[in-house]
Formats: C-alpha cells, sequence, structure tokens
C-alpha cells in the first residue's frame, strides 16, 4: 500500500514534470534550441497567480488565467526581441542568449518582488481520497487529472487542426514549409505561446504542491523538466509525457526507500543509463547520419 | 630561398601570434597587478577577487578546448571543478603539519588535476559516446551527480587514520581529530594558501598545455574531427581517442582550477559547483569566441569583474549584466552590423 501510495504520488510530480517538459519539447521540435529560460517562466507565472490571488482576491479560475495570458504574453515577447533576431546564429549564440534571459527575468523578479520566500494560499482543499486504506489527496488527483486533460487537448490540437499540422511541418523541415505558405515565424511565436501557456498551468500546480514562491523557484523544476524531455526523446510530444512521469515517479520512490540525498543522483543517473541504450530518447527518431 | 626573421618576426608570425599575445597579456596583467599589491594601491575587494579570476581563467581555457576546439557542449564543467576542489582540501588539510606551504599547493593542485583528470576519463567514456544536445544534457547530468555525491561525502581524520563515510557519518572521531569534508556543510576550517603568483603560473600551464595541444598532430586531428566527423574518421583518425583527450585535458584543468579555488577559502560548499556555474563559465567561452583562447582570456577577466564594476549600482548589477550579455549576443548576431564589419576590414586589408 505504501509503494502504491508513493506511486501515485510520484505520479502526481511526474505530470507536472510532463506539462513543463512539453515547454521544452515543443521549443525544441520546431526551433531547434535549448530554450533555458523557459524554468524562469514559470517563476513569473507562479508569482502572477500568487498576486492574483492573495492581493487581489481574485478567484482560483480567473488568477490562473491571469497567469496563463501573462506568461503566454511573455512568452512571445522574449522571443520577439531575443530569439527572433538569431534565427540564423549558431545554437551556442542562442543557448547564452537563453541564459541572458533567465538571469534577467530571475533578476528581475527579484528586484520587484524581493527574494524573501512568499507562501503560496492552498488553493485546493486538503482533503484526500480513501479507499481500501490507500489515501489519495484531492491536490495529487488534480494535478493528474490537469496533466491527462493537457495532454489530450494538445495532442488533439496538434493533429487535427491547420496549425497544428503547419507545426509539425516547421519541425520536420522550415524550408519546405515555407514554400507550402507556412509563415513560419508565426508558428515559433505560436509554440513559444503554448509552451508558455503551459508554463503557467504547470507554475500553478507546482505552488500547490511546494508552497514557496522565490525568484529561483523555476530552475530546478526546469532542469528536472528539460531532463524528462531528453529522456522521453526530445522533439516528441508522448515523449514528454512519459519522460516526466517516469522522471517523477523515480524520484519520489527513491526519496522513499533509497535516500532523500541521493534521490537527484538517481535521476540523473537513470537518464544516463537511459541514453547510453537509446542514445536519442525513449521515444525519439533515430537519425542516420548520411555520408 | 628561406626569409630569415627576427625574434619579432617569429613571434608574431601566424602560427605564434595568439601564443605571443597570450603570454604576453598574462605577463602585463601579472607585473601591473603585483606592482599595484605591494604598493598597496589595490582595494581589499579586488584584492580577494584576484585568485577566483585565475581560477576561473584555467577553467575556462580548459573548457574553450572541449567546446570551441573539440566541438562538444560541456555543461559540467564546475563538477570537475568540484572533484579538484575538495581533493585539493583533502590533501592539504593531510598534509597540513608535515609539509609547508608552497609544495603543499603544487602537490594539491597535482593531486586534484589527477585525480579529475581520472574522473573525467570515467565520465568520458559514456558520455562521449553520444552527439550534440543529447551530450549536453549528459555533462549536465554528471555535474549534478557529481555536486550531490559530494554533498554526501565524508572525509575526516585523527590519530587512527583516515575515515571515509558515505551518506551517513557515524564515526566517532579521537581527540584532535578533524573533519577534512563534512557532508552538506562542506569542507570547513581550510587553511588559506593559494595566492595571486600561483594562480598566474598555473594560468600559464594552461596556456601552454592548451596551445602544444592545439598546434600538436593530436590538435588538428580534435579540430578534424569537430569539423567533419566522417571525413576525419576516413582518412584514419580516431575519433573516440581525440574526443577523449580534449574531455580529459579540459577537465584536469578544471580539477587544477578548481583545487586552487577550493584553497583560497576557509569554508567551501560543494552546493557553488552547481551548473549554474558550469553555465557561468561556458558564457565566458563563447562571448571570448570558440577555440579563441585570447578571446577566452579577455572576455573571463571582464565578464568577471563586469558585476563587481557594477557594484555601485546596486541591486540592478546582476539586472545589468544580463542586459549586456543579451545585446552582445544580439549585436554579433546582427546581419547589417556584421557585413559592414567584413567590409570594413577588407578595406583595411586592401
Amino acid at each position: 500500500m505504501r509503494f502504491l501510495s508513493n506511486f501515485v504520488n510520484g505520479l502526481g510530480l511526474g505530470s507536472v514534470y510532463a506539462i513543463i517538459a512539453l515547454g521544452y519539447t515543443m521549443v525544441y521540435g520546431i526551433a531547434k534550441m535549448l530554450n533555458f529560460a523557459h524554468g524562469d517562466v514559470i517563476m513569473v507565472g507562479a508569482y502572477v497567480a500568487f498576486f492574483a490571488l492573495t492581493r487581489f482576491h481574485v478567484p482560483l479560475i480567473p488568477g490562473i488565467l491571469a497567469a496563463v495570458i501573462c506568461c503566454t504574453v511573455l512568452g512571445v515577447v522574449i522571443e520577439r526581441l531575443a530569439y527572433k533576431p538569431l534565427r540564423q546564429a549558431s545554437s551556442l549564440s542562442v543557448l547564452i542568449t537563453a541564459i541572458g534571459v533567465s538571469y534577467f527575468l530571475q533578476n528581475s523578479a527579484q528586484l520587484l518582488w524581493s527574494a524573501s520566500p512568499k507562501m503560496f494560499p492552498s488553493i485546493i482543499s486538503t482533503g484526500a481520497l480513501e479507499f481500501g486504506g490507500l489515501s489519495i489527496s484531492y491536490l495529487t488527483l488534480i494535478t493528474i487529472a490537469t496533466c491527462l486533460v493537457v495532454m489530450v487537448c494538445l495532442t488533439l490540437f496538434i493533429n487535427k487542426t491547420k496549425t497544428g499540422s503547419a507545426m509539425r511541418a516547421c519541425s520536420e523541415d522550415k524550408g519546405a514549409a515555407t514554400l507550402m505558405g507556412i509563415n513560419v515565424n508565426k508558428i515559433i511565436s505560436i509554440t513559444f505561446a503554448i509552451g508558455s501557456g503551459l508554463a503557467a498551468i504547470a507554475s500553478v500546480l507546482l505552488c500547490a504542491n511546494y508552497p514557496t514562491v522565490t525568484p529561483t523557484l523555476g530552475s530546478m523544476p526546469g532542469i528536472k523538466a528539460f531532463t524528462a524531455a531528453v529522456f522521453g526523446g526530445i522533439g516528441s510530444i508522448p515523449g514528454a509525457l512519459l519522460g516526466g512521469l517516469l522522471l517523477g515517479i523515480i524520484e519520489i520512490l527513491s526519496k522513499a526507500y533509497i535516500s532523500t540525498n541521493l534521490s537527484d543522483v538517481i535521476v540523473f543517473g537513470v537518464l544516463i543509463v537511459i541514453l547510453l541504450v537509446k542514445p536519442t530518447g525513449l521515444l525519439g527518431k533515430n537519425i542516420r547520419e548520411k555520408v | 630561398m628561406k626569409e630569415k626573421k627576427s625574434i619579432f618576426g617569429i613571434l608574431m608570425d601566424n602560427r605564434h601570434r595568439s601564443r605571443t599575445i597570450s603570454y604576453t597579456m598574462v605577463a602585463v596583467a601579472y607585473i601591473v597587478l603585483e606592482i599595484l599589491l605591494k604598493t598597496g594601491n589595490l582595494s581589499s575587494l579586488f584584492t580577494g577577487l584576484l585568485v577566483p579570476a585565475t581560477c576561473y581563467l584555467v577553467a575556462a581555457i580548459g573548457l574553450n578546448l572541449n567546446v570551441g576546439v573539440s566541438g562538444e557542449l560541456n555543461l559540467g564543467q564546475a563538477g570537475f571543478m568540484a572533484v579538484g576542489a575538495f581533493s585539493g582540501v583533502c590533501v592539504s588539510g593531510l598534509l597540513k603539519a608535515s609539509v609547508p606551504a608552497i609544495p603543499r599547493l603544487i602537490l594539491a593542485i597535482i593531486v586534484g588535476m589527477l585525480l579529475t583528470a581520472f574522473v573525467g576519463f570515467l565520465i568520458g567514456i559514456p558520455v562521449l559516446k553520444l552527439q550534440g544536445d543529447y551530450l549536453a544534457i549528459v555533462t549536465l547530468a554528471f555535474g549534478q551527480i557529481v555536486m550531490n555525491l559530494i554533498m554526501n561525502l565524508y572525509v575526516a581524520f585523527d590519530s587512527t587514520g583516515l575515515k571515509v563515510a558515505f551518506v551517513e557519518n557515524n564515526f566517532e572521531l579521537q581527540p584532535g581529530g578533524k573533519y577534512l569534508i563534512n557532508g552538506p556543510m562542506g569542507a570547513t576550517g581550510t587553511e588559506r594558501i593559494a595566492n595571486f603568483t600561483a594562480g598566474t603560473i598555473l594560468v600559464v600551464f594552461a596556456l601552454i598545455v592548451v596551445y602544444n595541444l592545439i598546434y600538436s598532430r593530436n590538435g588538428r586531428a580534435i579540430m578534424a574531427a569537430r569539423d567533419n566527423r566522417i571525413a576525419a574518421e576516413s582518412i584514419g583518425i580516431n575519433i573516440a581517442k581525440t574526443k577523449m583527450m580534449a574531455f580529459v585535458v579540459s577537465a584536469a584543468l578544471a580539477g587544477a582550477a578548481g583545487a586552487l579555488y577550493g584553497l583560497n577559502y576557509s569554508t567551501m560548499v560543494a552546493s557553488k559547483f552547481d551548473y549554474n556555474t558550469s553555465i557561468l563559465i561556458l558564457v565566458y567561452v563563447v562571448l571570448g569566441g570558440l577555440g579563441n583562447i585570447n578571446g577566452t582570456l579577455i572576455s573571463t577577466v571582464v565578464l568577471f569583474l563586469l558585476p563587481q564594476l557594477l557594484r555601485g549600482l546596486q541591486d540592478y548589477r546582476m539586472l545589468i549584466y544580463a542586459v549586456i550579455l543579451i545585446v552582445i549576443m544580439l549585436v554579433t548576431n546582427n546581419e547589417f552590423l556584421r557585413t559592414k564589419a567584413s567590409a570594413f576590414r577588407r578595406k583595411k586589408k586592401a
């Protein structure tokens, strides 16, 4: 029973990682860049939700919506100002710019809202669902359900809509997509918008589970989710879900059964082992290099 | 007939020019700073920054070998620095009673360097099987693993000998015993034996190693493997060996830098060497120019000092640092300015 409840908790944490990882994986799939600032967009989302809920006493759903809208706008603005001029530049230049944006967001947050941690209000009733000795908190259930809903919506969007197929076209071949009349710049902006919106949802779930808001809140979950995205095969949307869930489960189980201090070692260790067996991640496509 | 060149001509020909410039820059900087130090014209803030600056220089020169010359993005350089720092601190702590400061410092740096080279070799075996972004994330993972392992490491010694424990420390120390590494608290009570002269010598050592490697047969093989893996393989270059060579040398230099860094502070925690530090060093290397050692020297010093120079702006300094970083990237990659710059260069040559 204890194992099962740990497992469910792992699924809960993994769902948060999965939603963040979706942002990484979509941006990588289309813009071919590692967006190091993604974790900090999560942090901004957390602050917006925090202020909406505590200072302006907005109800929960509009509060989350405010965070989503702010993050979406932020994501698009970052892309326009910092990444778009570097479309033709080397991937390392883009990486450094992303790091610069990450520093910028963290330090802006520190200036605007101070470095002292803020307590996120408990937004979801603390009760738990009990059956047969197993108790699962509502919070965990809602987290997992949100992740599933997000996944289903995103998969439908990518596979069934015109914009979605344009996104798939861009991720396969930008040049050919342009020839087909797709506005690649617009698609990249949409990708950033979606990824950042998802980051806002993840931020609320993250803060509901771990209720301290600080300017560096996003960096560790960001790195973990990035790991999850690589784990599942970066660029693949089901891969991000699988990677996120697995990472969450491994983290919680190793905390419960092996050692709290060593959970990060185990998480990153498993990543390395997986990449050695499958060098492009669990669901990643193998690209053969042609001579 | 071979044209005879003056010594200056030899020093400034294409093959030697960048070395000459590097050594000159280091020598001039050292002499100027030493004079300022001896005459007491350097503020205590800057005096405190000298040794860390040389440490970052050595680590960045090493990382440039890996990222610039060998072309593999490494996000775990701080992990190697951590190995060097804590092994160096242990060596120095153990030999405190028996060896005077200067030989002890040299010994600590050598041990830190060799141990890190070995760790780099072990990590390199799996890492170098991967490519591109996957390689980058695995180096990041290894950096975090190394940091977390050191945070759970307990090393102590007393009259009965050296004790090492992992995760839980349950040793009972004899009176007079001392912790060298105390888990998450890190190394405490280290004697500060690092100094600026030692740091400068280490920078020169790193320059000699890297330049001799770059201009050797092996160096050309490393660059060939970077530029075109398949073509390099087809002319008989052992890709695994050349990449490993760059990786291990880079790790060893980071280890030496770490040892010096660790011996410059009386307390040192492993969490100092997280991925943010790795990224910081990577920023130095990329802004200096990939594969360009002189660029690395200049950008490391400038970017390391920039937050300190902006200290007057207090809370805004890191914000301005971030903006400068972004603006530099946008300007250096701007199509319009690039064409202008190359046109200017052509004009100058003509």
